[in-house]
C-alpha cells in the first residue's frame, strides 16, 4: 500500500499484532459475560428453582369447584315435596360471537328477548371473561328451548343451560314447613365454610331447608384443571365429582297437610297435626301462607312488599310462632294436676253461681256461662268447659304448682321441632313476672291462668304437644319432622326423643281427665259434640275459645260489636282413636269465636282423614 | 504479540466449499443454532406447523442471501461502503420525516405494499463504513479520525434512537464501537470515554428516554411492583426458566409457554421457552454452540488479510454476540427489555436475513483471502 501523506505510516506487523491482541481480550469478554449470564441461570434454575416451579405450578393449575345436587325432601309416603327441576337459559360465548347484533337479531326471530335483557347481558359481558358464557335470557318455556335447539347449527356461541333450579310442587301448602332456598347472600358467604360453597348458588333461607342445610347441601365437588393465562380450561387433569346432599324423608303426610289446609278454608289460623306415640309431626299448617317458589331466584319488591304488608302475614308462621293464649285447652291438664296433688277429686263438686271471687275481694271473674253451671264435678267441669271450677282448682294449686306441671307438658318453652323458628310463649310464673314486669305475682292471675289466659300464651305446636303427651298418659315425645335421611350409601333413621314422663302411664288419674275430654266429643253435653256427632271413631278432645282483648268488669261481651280482629280465637285440641291414640291435633283459628263450632269441625276432618283415608 | 498459526491454505483452496465461498465450520454452527430455533418455535406456537414452515422457508431465504453476499468479494464491498451508509442515512432521515408509526415507534417506510425498516440496512451499513474508514489509518487511529470515526457513528445511532428504537441504535452504536476497539484505540481513552458514558446516562434517563422506555428500566429492577402490567413479561420469563430447572420439562412439555403464560414467546422471550424445556443443561450446550460461533468468527476476523476485511469481521462477531448477551439478559431479569431477538433462533425475518448476510460476508472475508506465501 502507498503510504498516504496526510496519515502516518501503517505499520502491517503492529496493527496485526494489535488487533489480535484485541480480539483475544474481546474474545475473554464474550466468555466473562456469557459467564455472567450462566451465573444467573444457575440461580433462577438451580437455586430458585423450587420457588419458580410452584409459581409455574400455581399458574397451572385451577381448581374449580363444582356444586352438589341439593337433597330431596319427601314426606312419608315417598311424596317428593322439595324438587330440583331443570332451568333453561340462553347463554353466549362472547368470544365464540362473530356479531352480537347479528347474532341478537337471529335470535329475536325466534323468540322474544328484552332490552333489559340486552342490556343485562351488556353489564355481565363487561365483567366476565370472553370465554365465559353469559346468559342473555333466563327461565326459557320448553317451546322457546326447542326454537332454539332447531336452530342452533345457525347461532354460533348461543348455547341453552340447563341449571338444577329448587322447586316446590306444593307451593303454600308447605311453604311454612320447607321454608324456601335462596341465593347466597353476602352475610351468609362470610359465614359459611368458603370451601364447601365455593359453587353453590343457593341456601336455605328459613325452614326445614335452613334447619338441614348441612344435610340436604352435599360436599362439593373440584375439578383439578390445566389452564392458560386467560384462565380457559384447556384440560381436566383430576375429577372429584360433588357428593349430591342426602334426601330427606319427613314424618309429615303431605295428603293430610293438603286437607288441613283445605279444613281451614282459607281462614287465618294454624293446625299441628302429632302422631302421640313418636313425637311425628303428621301436619303443620299455617295460613294463610306464600309460594316459597317466589324466593327461589330472589323475589321482586314489589310482591315482597305486598307479602310483608298483608294484615293476614302470610310470611309469619302461626304454627311455630303464633303466640295464643291456649284458653280452656288446658283444662283436662290443669284437672290432671289437681288430682296429681291432691287439691280435687273426681267427685268433689262446686256450685258455679255463674261467677268466681276470691276471699276478702269483690272482684268477680265470671264464667263464659253468665248464669252459671249449677253443681259441677271434675267431669262436667272437662265436658262443660267450667270457668268458676278451675278458678277454685287454680286457687287450690296455685301458680307455682301450676307453674311446674304445665312447664312438664311443654308449655313455655320451646319444643326443640326440627325447624327452629319457634317462639317459647309464655308460661307465666312469679319469676317470670318480676324479670318481665317488675311486679310481684297477683292472686287473681292465678285464677285467669286457671282457664288458659292471662300471661299464659303458646303456640299450636306446644298446644298439639300438651294434647299428644296428655293422650299418651304422660309419655310425650320431641316433636320432629324429618323421619330418616339417605346418604347415597345408607339410610338414617331418627330414634324418637322421649321427653321427661309426667307421673305413671297407669296413673288411673290420666283416666279421668281422658274420660272428659271423650265426653267434651261423645256426651250428650259436650262442647265438641255437634262436630264429632255420628264420627267412626272414639276420640277425645277439648275446646277453647279464648279472649284476645280483655273484657272490663261488668262489660257484655257482644259478638256483633267487636271488631273482627278483636273477636275471641276458636281452638280445639283432639285425639283419636280414644284407647290408642295415633294423632294428636290442635287447632286454632283466629277471631272465628266458638272452638266448639269453628275448631273442632277443622280438627274432626283432619282426624277423620287421617284415620278414615282408605 | 500473538502470532497465530496460518490455516492450511492450499487444502482449503481445494475444497469444492471453498470455492462456493462458504466456510464449513461457520456454517455448521449457524444451521444448529437455526434448528434449534425451528424446534423451539415449534414448541412455543403450540406444536402447530404453519408457522414454523413459514420460519424454515424465511430461512432457506436468508441463507441464500447470505451464500449470495459470500461471493461477492471484501473488495468490493469495501467500494460500497461508504455509498450504501449514505443510502441508509438518508433513509433513516426519511422515517423520520414520513415513516409508518408502528407499536408506538416510527421504524418503517413503506415502497407500495411493502415495508422496509432502514435500521436493519443501517447493522450492516455502519460497521462497512466505519471499517472503511478506519482500513487507511494509520492504527491505533490518531485523536482526529477518532473523532470524526465517532461521528460517523453517534450519526445513525442518534437517528434511530429517535425513532425511537432504542435496542437496533444501541446494536449499531456497539457495532461502530467494536470497530474503533478493534482498531486498537488506547485504554486510557476507552476508560475516558466509559466514564464520560457514565455521566450522561443521568442526562439521557432525565431528558432523552421515553417514559416507556423508563418504565422498562424500572421494571427491571422490581419486576413485582407492577406484576400484571409491565413487570409480567419479566415475572412470567423468571417462572418459565426457574422451573425448567437442571433438566427441563421436556421439549413440548413446557407449560408457562404452551399454556399462554409467557408473552412474546416467539419473538424476544424464546429463550424462557428454551429455558423451560431444556433446563440449565440445554441453555450450557446452546451457549457453547453460540461460543462456537463466536469463536469461529473472532477467528476469521484473526485471519483476515487487511484492516477493512478484520475489522469488519471482528465488529460483525461481536455485535452477534451483543444480541445474544442482551436478548438472554433481558430475558433472566438483568437488562432492561429493549426488544433484540435472541439471534438464530427467535421468530421474525428481518433480523435473520441481516444476521445471515453479515455471517454471508465474515465467510466471504474468510474465503477470499489471497494466498500468501511466508
Amino acid at each position: 500500500m502507498i503510504p498516504d501523506p496526510r496519515n502516518p505510516i501503517k505499520d502491517h506487523i503492529s496493527e496485526t499484532s494489535l488487533f489480535v491482541t484485541r480480539t483475544v481480550v474481546a474474545f475473554l469478554l464474550v466468555v466473562l459475560m456469557l459467564g455472567g449470564l450462566v451465573v444467573r441461570l444457575v440461580y433462577l434454575q438451580i437455586v430458585k428453582h423450587e420457588n419458580y416451579e410452584t409459581l409455574s405450578e400455581k399458574n397451572r393449575i385451577s381448581i374449580i369447584p363444582e356444586a352438589p345436587t341439593r337433597g330431596l325432601i319427601y314426606d312419608r309416603n315417598g311424596v317428593l315435596l322439595a324438587d330440583n327441576l331443570p332451568s333453561f337459559s340462553l347463554e353466549l360465548i362472547p368470544e365464540q360471537i362473530k356479531s352480537f347484533d347479528q347474532t341478537l337479531a337471529l335470535i329475536k326471530e325466534l323468540i322474544n328477548v328484552s332490552d333489559d335483557d340486552v342490556e343485562n347481558y351488556h353489564k355481565l359481558r363487561k365483567r366476565e371473561r370472553r370465554f365465559k358464557k353469559i346468559p342473555l335470557k333466563r327461565k326459557l318455556t320448553e317451546q322457546e328451548v326447542a326454537v332454539i335447539s332447531v336452530n342452533q347449527h345457525a347461532l354460533d356461541g348461543v348455547y341453552i343451560e340447563a341449571r338444577l333450579q329448587r322447586h316446590y310442587p306444593f307451593g303454600l301448602a308447605m311453604a311454612h314447613v320447607l321454608g324456601y332456598v335462596g341465593r347466597i347472600n353476602v352475610e351468609e358467604l362470610a359465614r359459611l365454610p368458603e370451601a364447601q360453597y365455593r359453587a353453590s348458588r343457593y341456601i336455605g333461607k328459613i325452614g326445614l331447608e335452613k334447619h338441614y342445610e348441612s344435610i340436604l347441601h352435599g360436599d362439593v365437588g373440584y375439578n383439578k384443571v390445566e389452564t392458560d393465562a386467560l384462565g380457559r380450561v384447556i384440560r381436566i387433569l383430576e375429577k372429584t365429582p360433588p357428593v349430591p346432599g342426602n334426601n330427606l324423608y319427613l314424618h309429615l303426610d303431605s295428603d293430610l297437610q293438603l286437607a288441613t289446609e283445605g279444613a281451614l278454608a282459607g281462614r287465618r289460623g294454624a293446625v299441628v297435626a302429632i302422631d302421640p306415640e313418636n313425637g311425628a309431626v303428621l301436619a303443620l299448617v299455617s295460613n294463610p301462607s306464600f309460594d316459597p317458589n317466589l324466593f327461589v331466584n330472589g323475589i321482586d319488591t314489589k310482591t315482597y312488599s305486598q307479602l310483608r304488608d298483608d294484615p293476614d302475614m302470610p310470611l309469619f308462621n302461626r304454627a311455630l310462632r303464633g303466640r295464643y293464649a291456649p284458653g280452656s285447652t288446658i283444662k283436662p291438664a290443669l284437672a290432671f294436676l289437681g288430682l296429681q296433688h291432691g287439691v280435687i277429686t273426681p267427685s268433689w263438686e262446686i256450685m258455679d253461681p255463674g261467677w268466681y271471687s276470691l276471699p276478702n275481694d269483690d272482684h268477680r271473674y265470671r264464667d263464659w256461662k253468665k248464669w252459671g253451671h249449677g253443681k259441677v264435678d271434675l267431669e262436667t267441669a272437662i265436658v262443660q268447659s267450667c270457668d268458676t271450677y278451675y278458678y277454685e282448682l287454680a286457687y287450690r294449686l296455685g301458680i307455682d304448682r301450676m307453674h311446674k306441671g304445665m312447664s312438664m307438658f311443654g308449655f313455655g318453652t320451646k319444643t326443640g321441632l326440627d325447624i327452629g323458628e319457634e317462639a317459647s310463649g309464655i308460661m307465666p310464673s312469679r319469676d317470670w313476672k318480676r324479670g318481665a314486669k317488675q311486679e310481684p305475682w297477683y292472686p287473681g292471675e292465678t285464677l285467669i291462668t286457671g282457664i288458659g289466659q292471662g300471661f299464659w300464651t303458646a303456640t299450636p305446636l306446644q298446644i298439639a304437644l300438651h294434647t299428644a303427651i296428655l293422650s299418651h298418659h304422660g309419655v310425650g315425645y320431641k316433636p320432629q319432622l324429618l323421619a330418616s335421611y339417605e346418604t347415597s350409601e345408607q339410610f338414617f333413621h331418627r330414634e324418637k326423643v322421649p321427653l321427661d314422663p309426667i307421673s305413671t302411664q297407669d296413673d288411673p288419674n290420666w283416666t279421668i281427665v281422658l274420660e272428659g275430654m271423650r265426653k267434651v266429643v261423645h256426651g250428650l253435653r259436650g262442647t265438641a259434640r255437634t262436630a264429632f256427632q255420628g264420627s267412626k271413631y272414639v276420640a277425645g278432645g277439648k275446646t277453647g275459645t279464648a279472649q284476645v282483648i280483655s273484657i272490663a268488669q261488668d262489660e257484655e261481651y257482644d259478638e256483633e260489636k267487636i271488631a273482627l280482629r278483636h273477636r275471641d280465637n276458636a281452638l280445639f285440641v283432639g285425639f283419636a282413636p280414644y284407647d290408642n291414640p295415633k294423632i294428636a291435633v290442635s287447632v286454632i283459628i283466629e277471631n272465628a269465636g266458638h272452638g266448639g263450632s269453628e275448631a273442632a269441625p277443622v280438627a274432626k276432618q283432619v282426624i277423620d282423614h287421617y284415620l278414615l283415608r282408605p | 504479540m500473538f502470532d497465530l498459526p496460518r490455516a492450511n491454505t492450499h487444502k482449503e483452496r481445494n475444497n469444492i466449499l471453498w470455492r462456493l465461498h462458504i466456510d464449513l465450520p461457520l456454517l455448521f454452527g449457524l444451521i444448529v443454532l437455526l434448528s434449534i430455533g425451528l424446534a423451539v418455535l415449534f414448541s412455543a406456537v403450540g406444536g402447530e406447523t404453519d408457522q414454523v414452515v413459514k420460519q424454515a422457508i424465511r430461512i432457506a431465504l436468508a441463507l441464500l442471501a447470505m451464500f449470495v453476499v459470500a461471493q461477492v468479494p471484501p473488495r468490493v464491498m469495501q467500494l460500497w461502503a461508504i455509498w450504501l451508509f449514505l443510502f441508509g442515512l438518508i433513509l433513516l432521515v426519511l422515517v423520520i420525516v414520513m415513516g409508518d408509526v408502528g407499536k408506538g415507534a416510527q421504524r418503517w417506510l413503506k415502497f407500495g405494499g411493502f415495508r422496509f425498516q432502514p435500521s436493519e440496512l443501517m447493522k450492516l451499513a455502519v460497521p462497512l463504513a466505519a471499517a472503511w474508514y478506519f482500513s487507511d489509518k494509520a492504527l491505533p487511529p490518531r485523536i482526529l479520525p477518532l473523532i470524526l470515526g465517532f461521528i460517523l457513528i453517534i450519526t445513525p445511532t442518534l437517528l434511530i434512537a429517535a425513532q425511537p428504537d432504542l435496542g437496533t441504535s444501541l446494536l449499531i452504536c456497539s457495532s461502530g464501537i467494536f470497530v474503533i476497539f478493534l482498531a486498537g484505540i488506547s485504554w486510557r481513552i476507552i476508560g475516558f470515554l466509559a466514564g464520560s458514558l457514565a455521566a450522561f446516562l443521568p442526562i439521557l434517563w432525565f431528558f432523552l428516554m421515553h417514559e416507556y422506555q423508563k418504565q422498562r428500566v424500572r421494571t427491571l429492577f422490581n419486576p413485582e411492583a407492577d406484576p400484571l402490567g409491565s413487570g409480567y413479561h419479566i415475572i412470567q420469563s423468571k417462572i418459565a426458566i426457574g422451573s425448567g430447572g437442571l433438566m427441563g420439562k421436556g421439549w413440548l412439555n413446557g407449560t408457562q409457554s404452551r399454556l399462554d403464560f409467557l408473552p412474546e414467546r416467539t419473538t424476544d422471550f424464546i429463550f424462557s421457552v428454551f429455558c423451560e424445556e431444556f433446563g440449565l443443561i440445554g441453555v450450557l450446550v446452546l451457549l457453547t454452540i453460540y461460543i462456537f460461533v463466536i469463536a469461529r468468527g473472532l477467528y476469521i476476523a484473526t485471519q483476515a488479510q487487511d484492516t477493512f476485511t478484520r475489522l469488519l469481521a471482528g465488529s460483525i462477531t461481536l455485535t452477534f454476540f451483543v444480541y445474544l448477551f442482551v436478548n438472554i439478559g433481558m430475558v433472566i431479569g438483568i437488562l432492561p427489555v429493549v426488544g433484540l431477538p435472541l439471534p438464530l433462533i427467535s421468530w421474525g425475518g428481518t433480523s435473520l436475513i441481516t444476521m445471515l448476510v453479515s455471517f454471508g460476508i465474515l465467510m466471504s472475508i474468510h474465503t477470499h483471502r489471497q494466498l500468501l506465501s511466508k
